[in-house]
């Protein structure tokens, strides 16, 4: 495969090739040409450019950006707020730290548009905790953007007032959850909320909020700079532009990768990440991060896009592909996954709280030869009830890797029950 | 209003835009089960037990928090929501301690009744609670965390209604507990004992205090003689104990089911807070007649009593030095009564009936003893202790033919009753004071200002040409900002009551266990219906309260008064 093919780089462009600490490199490689675009535009048109660019938002949820942006416009409720989720919490996911360290202001950039296109004079960059380099690095680049009049009062001239705080978490998982955050924010521990209502018409105090990950304002002046039409251009029917991919796990070069939607997983682990170490098979790969789905090595020919991974009942997250090779134990795998949850679990739901320590323990009873027939079914049970009725993300896809074991890998658990337990059924 | 058109397991429903398909569901006759939902609090949605189907939507939705919805399509009983709900029950089930026949709320729990309904005989689930202490610190509530299901009810009514936070949750996930902060005891925070939490606890994580014991060993006890008074507002409360609606005035079958129980005498509160009127008036016209601290303040609320000297100690001097009309009435039994039958104040045991957990920590204060040993009220049980006794001992409340109090603490007024009710103890200290000071005649009798569950009420009134304004504010998040108004310099008034609890005494955290404002409105509505049916209204009038001056007291505010009815409140700030 020609490695080349599938690689389009558009935000990471400048990875390497300038000094992330100077706002000069930026601007001498086209930096803030869009926001200047932009600002000459009205609000009205920007939106329409990032809904004709067919962009979805790369947390993991793929809403219609520009949808989005209209939602927070069109909503009633002053101050508005415009948020940047950068609690990049979810295991296997590095993007939205490399997008932050290696070209700041491509991210401030594209708040920057946003917030004026929906009419918002506050923004905040939610850097979780353990990211004290990439918070060091976007502190900086504020203060630099001020200085040049990229922030503050009367942004270049154009009559618009705009700043950005940054706030770190304090190392939650849950704090990625669009209202954890929120109400982290708002000073209150990290706990989850039922919705709607959706913070485009009542997220941070209660206002009107355009919450976004990293990578999505990162696309921002791409799609001014090229116009949404030609944006739409790269990528799939479904999924437009170019996708940050994080590779990890069993393979020869793991690392950051951009690639164009419609790149098959195949392409990605093997052309780009040259394959899986001493040619050992692959076992399973997992999508998107912990939380994500497992798939097996006869599914790899899938390409990165939101229709087929949607007719799979599949989906990428945000963009963590995680390879395990044919060592691997895949109980233990699934154990330190819900291990995972359930440390960062908040705690406010019933089918979270309980159900996660409960799935520990039927988990166990396999790991250790004593199941039996109905913890198989007890298991199933709780997972759908886990993820049909959590109140918010966490709980519901923390079971998703179990959930596909079942579905690709029954033996794993089958082959556990134990033996005169299923000789009595 | 905008209508919204939606089905409901098939059937066609049009509710107001913005109901929830809870609230839906019941106008067609579906109760979906619930735990953390109160119709009073904002949503929490935490509990999920309440899930539904709803076409369109990927997972189930909590009913609770979900409006419905133009052309809705919901199913509240199908196999997935049964499941799921039975799973949410059966994982609560599993954290929790099941020993149901030896729980405090055996037969009055949320979980016990939606696991019964849904068929959940036992948890599929391991059972992993970790047995925690249980925390017995404060006189007034007990706090079970091993009943806990983390619902947030407690919390929301001690931080929205109260203002106070005591309670919140601390750590996450498996370990999320709701405690005080730093996980302190309940007796170590400035917690006010109210009660409020345990009222709206669907579990037994909250309780009271349980005293039942002490009171019948008492009542075994040849040697004592064992007094009980009952406060104004259980004559319209303890009848749901036994099935009873909200609101129904039972103060006959009262008596008798007390008798029933073997209590030696029974006397009414309401005598005491007949006397409270005479000597807090009295107070009240003193202050303005010799330019004594005002506003005065009501003392009768022992919530309320905590809360000043836990956050407001700087504004004790408004206080009222009256005692509560329970303690009057403990200091009574122990001194007038005990002399009166010929007996030491130690062979008395005094009991009594209260609405409230708050008194009985006013019982145990080392200010409330006439002879500084034993307490002038031994046992304070909250009006769900007394439905339990009866429950014990089979008395059929229901069955029981009406009887009267015993003299001489039975004879009370309709301006005595109404203290079991926000605004009650203004409007009758309202009617001795206009017409002790005027010395005229009330035309109408009822301050229909002071009345009604709005927060903060006012009125005025002309005593010979000078008008007194008056304020009435109930929970202590309105209380709070009544003591901002008196710090700021801005509250004009006189006098003014304040009651701990939402609704006053008949929304006591010792009441029956729901605590809405529409149970509260119910049982507001007899206490005036109980009043409007007295032939005395006014306690100057009550003919046992003038025996009692001219046998004992003398007059108000006498020396006799001094000692025995009014006390001295201290800084207790933590």
């Amino acid at each position: 495969m020609n490695k080349n093919a599938c690689v389009r780089k558009l935000l990471t462009k400048r990875f390497g090739e300038i000094n992330p600490g100077s706002i000069d490199d930026y601007i001498s490689r086209g930096g803030y040409d869009s926001l200047r675009k932009a600002l000459a535009m009205s609000g009205g048109d920007i939106i329409n450019e990032i809904k004709n660019s067919g962009l979805k938002g790369r947390g993991g949820a793929a809403f219609p950006t520009g949808l989005k942006m209209q939602a927070v416009k069109e909503a009633g409720g002053s101050p508005k707020y415009i948020i940047c989720n950068a609690d990049e919490g979810e295991p296997g996911n590095f993007k939205d730290r490399y997008l932050m360290e290696n070209d700041p202001h491509q991210l401030i950039e594209g708040i920057i548009i946003c917030a004026y296109a929906t009419g918002i004079k506050h923004g905040y960059i939610f850097i979780r905790g353990e990211y004290a380099r990439a918070a060091a690095m976007v502190e900086k680049a504020l203060e630099q953007a001020r200085i040049r009049g990229f922030l503050g009062d009367n942004i270049l001239d154009a009559g618009f007032d705009f700043d950005i705080d940054v706030y770190t978490g304090a190392g939650s998982y849950v704090c990625g959850e669009e209202f954890a955050l929120l109400v982290t924010i708002e000073g209150k521990s990290g706990r989850a909320t039922y919705k709607p209502p959706f913070p485009t018409t009542c997220g941070l105090y209660n206002k009107p909020t355009q919450i976004n990950n990293v990578e999505t304002f990162c696309n921002i002046p791409h799609i001014i700079e090229m116009g949404g039409a030609e944006f739409s251009k790269i990528g799939t029917d479904s999924s437009k532009g170019t996708k940050l991919v994080c590779l990890s796990g069993n393979v020869v070069r793991p690392g950051l990768y951009e690639v164009v939607f419609g790149t098959s997983i195949k392409d990605i682990i093997y052309g780009l990440g040259g394959g899986i170490p001493n040619n050992r098979e692959i076992k399973m790969i997992q999508l998107g991060g912990a939380s994500g789905p497992v798939i097996p090595s006869d599914m790899s020919d899938l390409p990165l896009d939101y229709a087929s991974m949607r007719e799979n009942d599949l989906n990428f997250g945000s963009g963590a592909i995680i390879v395990m090779d044919e060592r691997i134990n895949v109980l233990d795998i699934l154990k330190r996954i819900i291990g995972f949850f359930h440390h960062e679990s908040c705690g406010k739901c019933t089918p979270c709280r309980e159900g996660l320590a409960q799935t520990l323990i039927l988990l166990d009873r396999f790991i250790e030869g004593v199941a039996v027939e109905k913890d198989l079914a007890l298991l199933g049970i709780l997972i759908e009830t886990m993820s049909e009725a959590s109140i918010c993300g966490l709980g519901q896809a923390a079971p998703t890797a179990i959930k596909k074991v079942l579905q690709y890998f029954p033996e794993e658990f089958q082959s556990r029950i134990h033996a005169t337990d299923s000789a009595a059924v | 209003m905008n209508m919204v058109n939606a089905k409901i397991n098939n059937r066609a429903v049009s509710v107001p835009e913005g109901t929830s398909i809870l609230h839906a569901a019941k106008d067609t006759g579906i109760t979906i089960p619930n735990l953390c939902y109160h119709p009073d609090q904002e949503i929490k949605a935490n509990c999920r037990v309440c899930v539904v189907e709803v076409d369109g939507c990927k997972t189930l939705q909590a009913a609770c928090a979900t409006s419905v919805r133009e052309g809705m399509v919901i199913r509240t009983n199908t196999q997935k929501v049964r499941q799921a709900r039975k799973v949410v029950v059966e994982l609560l089930l599993a954290n929790h301690d099941m020993n149901c026949t030896a729980c405090k709320k055996n037969n009055h729990c949320g979980l016990q009744e939606i696991a019964a309904n849904l068929g959940v005989r036992e948890s599929r689930f391991e059972n992993i609670l970790v047995h925690r202490e249980i925390d017995t610190s404060s006189p007034s509530i007990e706090r079970n965390q091993n009943k806990c299901i983390k619902c947030g009810r407690c919390i929301q009514m001690c931080a929205k209604v109260q203002g106070l936070a005591i309670l919140d949750y601390i750590g996450r996930s498996g370990d999320v507990e709701v405690k005080p902060a730093f996980g302190w005891y309940l007796g170590d925070v400035a917690c006010v004992a109210c009660g409020q939490c345990s009222v709206v606890c669907p579990v037994a994580a909250i309780t009271e205090k349980e005293d039942i014991e002490r009171v019948w060993e008492a009542i075994n006890d040849p040697d004592k003689t064992v007094v009980v008074q009952t406060a104004p507002a259980v004559r319209v409360s303890i009848g749901e104990e036994f099935g009873l609606d909200p609101g129904a005035i039972v103060t006959g079958k009262l008596v008798a089911s007390l008798r029933a129980l073997g209590f030696d005498k029974v006397f009414d509160t309401d005598f005491t807070a007949d006397l409270t009127i005479i000597e807090e008036g009295h107070e009240l016209l003193e202050r303005i007649n010799h330019g004594g601290v005002l506003p005065m303040l009501t003392s009768c609320s022992p919530g309320w009593i905590n809360f000043i000297e836990q956050y407001y100690p700087e504004l004790l001097a408004h206080l009222s030095s009256c005692k509560s009309p329970q303690q009057m009435f403990g200091a009574l039994a122990k001194g007038y009564y005990a002399e009166k039958i010929g007996k030491k104040p130690e062979d008395i045991f005094s009991v009594s009936i209260m609405p409230c957990t708050a008194k009985k920590f006013e019982a145990v204060r080392d200010e409330m003893s006439i002879d500084g040993k034993n307490p002038d009220v031994d046992v304070v049980l909250t009006t769900r202790e007394l439905g339990k006794m009866l429950r014990q001992a089979g008395v059929d409340f229901n069955q029981l033919d009406e009887e009267d109090y015993d003299a001489p603490f039975g004879l009370s007024t309709g301006a005595a009753v109404i203290f079991g009710a926000t605004g009650g103890v203004m409007e009758a200290a309202l009617r001795t004071v206009y017409e002790v000071v005027t010395g005229k005649t009330l035309e109408s009798l009822d301050f229909k200002a002071v009345r009604g569950l709005e927060g903060i009420k006012e009125a005025a009134v002309d005593l010979n040409g000078t008008i007194v304004k008056v304020a009435v504010a109930h929970s202590l998040s309105n209380a709070r900002k009544v003591m901002e108004l008196i710090k700021s310099g801005k509250a004009e008034y006189a006098f003014i009551e304040i009651m701990c609890c939402p609704g006053g005494c008949i929304g006591g955290g010792g009441q029956p266990f729901g605590g809405t404002d529409e149970l509260r409105l119910k049982r507001m509505d007899a206490i005036y219906r109980a009043d409007g049916a007295l032939p005395i209204r006014k306690s100057h009038e009550n003919p046992a309260i003038k025996k009692l001056y001219d046998e004992f007291l003398i007059k108000p505010l006498g020396e006799k008064s001094h000692h025995l009815l009014h006390t001295k409140y201290k800084n207790r700030k933590k």
